[in-house]
């Protein structure tokens, strides 16, 4: 019966279709985050004994937090195909292998968007006068979780795949994402400036995170297969 | 990737030569040197770490040798793996199913990555009415015994109708019951090619066509057809005394 090899974008469809399932299922990742970003932001309140934020600084606090809450995402995302053997099935199927990559990678980008939908609100609610700042971020925040999303579907299975899993994730993804944060966090100084948004290097920074994503996304194509192997 | 493989070249299933594999500077496979042909049993018989998982995870394209060559279908491993890709159906001590999903849902997963549309769906329904486990189609695997994981995994490597089937210990955690269902879905089948690990003796030399005996330090002891070992003999490979000589 051995059928014609699936499309990549079925077999991206099927791995995406199947994560969000279970996370629904189990609940595993998201909430994590979303406490996790919660007590970041109380902890940044009381640290830096400050009701209001503005510029660089509210960049920072907002960037920092969802970058690590990403982490904890990133570090579970290939954790049941490596246990469970998705690996194997994978390699078993006639199917693409870096269909894998761009499943986990929109699996995470998905996550990084619930996340934000309530970390926002969040964060408006603790730090800012007023939310004007935060509609022009959501195009660079969505440019970063992209970024977020592509290397650490990179990452990830080098991680998962050693036992100090917890440690070698973020020590070779946090260099890895510095430029993607450095371009966030100048739009994001202009953006969340006191007095309304200015927008300052708006178009440059959001170019430079583009292409960011664009560069991780064809390293993942090409690379991925090989990341998998045994 | 959405062509269909080429057409195999002629000749045995499954070749390997001086095929050897290492844990580091462990070895555990040793110049294992031998031949299948399409629709035959290979058996293989060996104690604890005598390497014969390893073996067929290098004959499923999971794992590449260390060293010597292996070649499917007249296709060379690991350079032409690609063109294996839905051609195997491994069943080893990892049943490969999803512990948070439903047996069905499992089926329905991997038929989606073996590229099986309607006829997938119907497929599993047959494969876990067939196991017993119909009635447990909505089942997360993580709910169920080890007996039923193994039956579900059964039907996921049946899934595909694979060419060839590669068998580790395949009716492990199976009670007599479920061990008399199972059996005869991978038992020979038209067309069907199987390599199995199992340390039930007489029941490989019943089997099988060939059979490989490995010593515990993964050398061979015997490569030959099933109707010329005598089950003593092969007995013999367990016994530590066995092992310690080589």
């Amino acid at each position: 019966m051995s059928g014609r090899a699936p499309s990549t974008g079925k077999v991206v469809r099927a791995v995406l279709g199947k994560d969000l399932r279970v996370e629904l299922r189990t609940l595993q990742s998201v909430p994590a985050m979303l406490l996790f970003a919660t007590t970041i932001f109380v902890l940044f309140r009381f640290g830096l004994d400050r009701t209001r934020l503005d510029g660089g600084l509210a960049a920072g606090v907002l960037l920092v937090t969802i970058l690590f809450a990403a982490l904890l995402a990133i570090n579970r995302i290939f954790v049941a195909e490596r246990e469970q053997g998705g690996f194997e099935a994978i390699r078993l199927a006639p199917a693409d292998g870096t269909a894998l990559f761009f499943a986990k990678a929109a699996a995470l980008l998905v996550y990084l968007i619930v996340l934000e939908l309530f970390a926002l609100p969040v964060f408006w609610l603790f730090f800012l006068a007023d939310a004007s700042g935060l509609v022009p971020m959501l195009p660079v925040l969505l440019l970063l979780d992209v970024a977020l999303a592509v290397t650490g579907a990179l990452i990830a299975p080098m991680a998962t795949n050693s036992r100090a899993r917890d440690l070698i994730g973020p020590l070779i993804l946090l260099p890895l994402i510095v430029p993607a944060m450095i371009a966030a966090a100048g739009a994001g100084r202009h953006l969340l400036a006191a007095g309304g948004p200015s927008y300052e290097q708006y178009g440059t920074w959001l170019a430079v995170l583009g292409l960011y994503d664009l560069v991780f996304l064809l390293i993942g194509w090409a690379a991925f297969d090989f990341l998998i192997e045994d | 990737m959405s062509d269909p493989a080429p057409a195999a070249p002629a000749g045995p299933a499954l070749r390997a030569a001086g095929l050897s594999h290492s844990y580091g500077d462990l070895p555990v496979l040793r110049s294992i040197d031998l031949e299948l042909p399409a629709g035959g049993t290979l058996a293989v018989l060996g104690p604890n770490g005598a390497g014969k998982s390893t073996l067929l995870r290098i004959v499923s394209t999971l794992l590449r040798p260390t060293a010597g060559s292996i070649a499917l279908y007249g296709h060379e491993l690991p350079r032409e793996a690609w063109k294996l890709r839905g051609r195997i159906g491994f069943l080893g001590h990892q049943p490969l199913l999803y512990r948070d999903l439903g047996a069905r849902e499992n089926l329905d997963f991997h038929g989606k990555l073996f590229g099986l549309d309607g006829a997938g769906a119907e497929r599993a329904d047959e494969l876990l009415d067939r196991v017993g486990l119909a009635h447990r189609a909505a089942t997360r695997v993580d709910e169920m015994s080890a007996g039923m994981v193994k039956r579900l995994a059964v039907c996921r490597a049946l899934l595909h109708e694979p060419d060839l089937l590669v068998l580790d210990e395949p009716l492990a955690n199976l009670d007599p019951a479920g061990a008399e269902v199972v059996a005869p879905l991978l038992g020979p089948a038209p067309g069907r090619t199987r390599v199995i690990v199992t340390h039930d003796v007489e029941a490989a030399l019943e089997q099988a066509d060939r059979v490989l005996g490995l010593h515990r330090d993964g050398s061979v002891a015997f490569e030959i057809a099933a109707a010329e070992v005598d089950p003593a003999t092969a007995r013999e490979i367990y016994s530590e005394r066995a092992g310690a000589v080589r």
